[in-house]
């Protein structure tokens, strides 16, 4: 019995909370928060794309924003010439999927080391911000799409019913998009972790030779992992697309891409609720920082971030998890966190 | 051209690190389930060796046959899906992971999700480790975790098997029941044991082959080679225990 609540027990607990969370904050959270709220759910997306990478698969992403922004411009784009957005949808996950599985086949069966993958993704986010940031001019449309060089697209038509354009997306309705994607992103990577192809993959960040002298093919599980999480990434791009209705070369920037770094970092990396939490709880930080004018926003970031990495290197979540199983809380409350096996 | 019973072939194999010759030109066989040592002083190039074997490392020149396919050039999963298996020096395991899992990964990689459970339990209870499974195995002393990687190897039922000082950091029991489990896991697969320990050769030993500066100094039984006096000279010597 105690077994099966933590092999699968957690996970349904996890679920229903996500789900009591998605329908209660609406009901209790003024509606200019819940704008707020919204874009912390489409990031937290794409904070947990990261977490896949790099807390289950040992792949320091620097870049992980750019596959974010190539879903977003590829929502963009495509849904400007189609009108209908179903299509548009699938491409964002399909075109950043492609993009990170040509890159990643590149670097991976190159044998490229971690901290030049670290180096080559954060190269080629900023020189997509640099080519797109080159588009403006009325010579560069794709489609009926001006691309718009730094100004970005404006006006991005929001998602709509499957086939019926007319039945467009409310905002509140992007709101129960958002969470049941991340909650469907986050049970369905829990899933895929215990799966043969989940543990190997935690293998091969373990001892990456061993895994090969036992038949598998490292390069090949890394490369799908990097593929899986820039899909994600990118689905979180065209939630965020329509968030804003509006996409710019700001999403390739530095500062997106060490944001989703941060959130891993103190929400925890090795689990999948970390990066979900830290994503939350830094955001909604740098929201209320930006509220007032008494100290300069970034300059306190900086500091929690230090604090972070000096006091809590382990991170919120698996920090919490650690403390629950000592109190002996386990077989009730420690299932929602996942144990965190990282050195 | 290779004979049908031999599993392994090496020919001309060298390997040089810069301006060091590690293997020079080695020539070797190995019959179908054949049970061999390998000995030899530190640097004499037995782990550069396996490792080739491998495919960890690129031979410089040479070929590599296995089970008449060449390997010579080819990626270490390949290697490990044709049936060979290796433990390496040192411990080479999953450190986060648990003692199941660690087992579980490798029978997975050959079985189905039931007879990879089912072979795995059957290896943990030959090998002693069922009551460490759900142990993290970076926390095990360093002769478990030899075990846990032996268990690994041979959850993978290779044709043939290398291994790197199996009995390094064992008590004498440990090495014991190591020396049975070789010769039981060798009824159905070929094995090259490198040791220190000759003890423990003594106790397996077919046929020995001696490395000595990356080239075979001598092949034969284990009698014959303790009582020739160029491997006194630059190894046994130091050991000598009549």
């Amino acid at each position: 019995m105690t077994a099966n609540w933590q092999g699968n027990g957690g996970l349904v607990a996890a679920t229903v909370l996500g789900l009591v969370l998605l329908l209660a904050l609406p009901q209790i959270v003024d509606p200019v928060m819940m704008i707020e709220l919204t874009s912390y759910v489409i990031m937290a997306i794409l904070a947990l794309s990261l977490g896949l990478i790099w807390g289950y698969g040992g792949i320091l992403c620097f870049g992980q924003s750019a596959f974010f922004g190539i879903g977003a411009y590829a929502y963009a784009i495509a849904v400007i010439n189609f009108g209908d957005s179903t299509i548009p949808l699938l491409l964002s996950i399909i075109v950043p999927g492609l993009f990170a599985a040509l890159l990643g086949y590149f670097l991976f069966y190159a044998r490229i080391t971690d901290v030049y993958f670290g180096v080559i993704t954060l190269t080629v986010t900023l020189i997509l911000y640099k080519v797109m940031g080159a588009t403006s001019g009325s010579q560069y449309v794709i489609g009926a799409a001006p691309l718009g060089g730094y100004n970005g697209i404006p006006a991005v038509p929001p998602l709509n019913f499957p086939g019926r354009p007319e039945l467009a997306l409310s905002f509140d309705g992007l709101f129960y998009l958002s969470g049941v994607t991340l909650l469907a992103v986050y049970v369905g990577l829990r899933l895929m972790l215990k799966s043969r192809f989940g543990q190997v993959v935690v293998a091969i960040r373990e001892n990456e030779r061993r895994a090969e002298l036992l038949g598998y093919d490292a390069r090949f599980y890394k490369l799908a992992t990097f593929a899986i999480g820039g899909a994600i990434a990118g689905l979180a791009g065209c939630l965020f697309a329509n968030w804003g209705m509006f996409i710019s070369p700001d999403v390739f920037g530095l500062a997106q891409s060490a944001q989703v770094i941060i959130w891993v970092i103190v929400g925890g990396t090795g689990t999948l609720l970390g990066p979900i939490v830290g994503c939350f709880a830094i955001q909604w930080i740098a929201t209320k920082l930006g509220a007032q004018q008494l100290l300069n926003a970034n300059l306190v970031l900086g500091t929690i971030l230090i604090g972070f990495v000096l006091l809590v290197p382990k991170g919120v979540v698996p920090t919490i998890g650690d403390a629950l199983r000592r109190l002996k809380f386990c077989p009730y409350v420690a299932p929602l966190v996942e144990q965190r096996r990282v050195p | 051209m290779t004979s049908p019973d031999c599993i392994l072939e090496t020919r001309g194999l060298e390997k040089r690190f810069g301006g060091v010759v590690a293997i020079a030109s080695v020539d070797f066989t190995l019959k179908q389930r054949e049970l061999r040592c390998l000995i030899g002083p530190n640097g004499a190039g037995k782990s550069t060796f396996f490792k080739m074997l491998t495919a960890q490392l690129k031979p410089t020149t040479g070929r590599i046959l296995f089970d008449g396919v060449d390997i010579t050039r080819a990626q270490p999963h390949h290697v490990s899906r044709l049936g060979i298996g290796i433990k390496n020096q040192v411990p080479d395991v999953f450190n986060n992971l648990t003692v199941a899992e660690n087992i579980s990964v490798a029978a997975r990689s050959r079985h189905g999700k039931a007879r990879a459970g089912a072979k795995g339990k059957d290896v943990m209870e030959r090998l002693g480790l069922t009551a460490l499974t759900g142990r993290l195995v970076g926390e095990l002393a360093h002769g478990q975790r030899q075990w846990v990687e032996l268990a690994m190897v041979v959850a993978l039922e290779p044709k043939l098997i290398l291994l790197d000082e199996p009995a390094a950091g064992m008590t004498a029991d440990e090495t014991n029941k190591t020396a049975e489990l070789i010769l039981e896991v060798n009824k159905s697969a070929a094995i090259v044991v490198v040791e220190h320990d000759m003890q423990f050769i003594k106790q397996i030993a077919q046929t020995v082959t001696v490395f000595h500066q990356g080239r075979v100094l001598i092949e034969d039984t284990m009698e014959k080679v303790q009582g020739n006096e160029l491997v006194r000279e630059v190894y046994l010597g130091k050991s000598e225990d009549d």
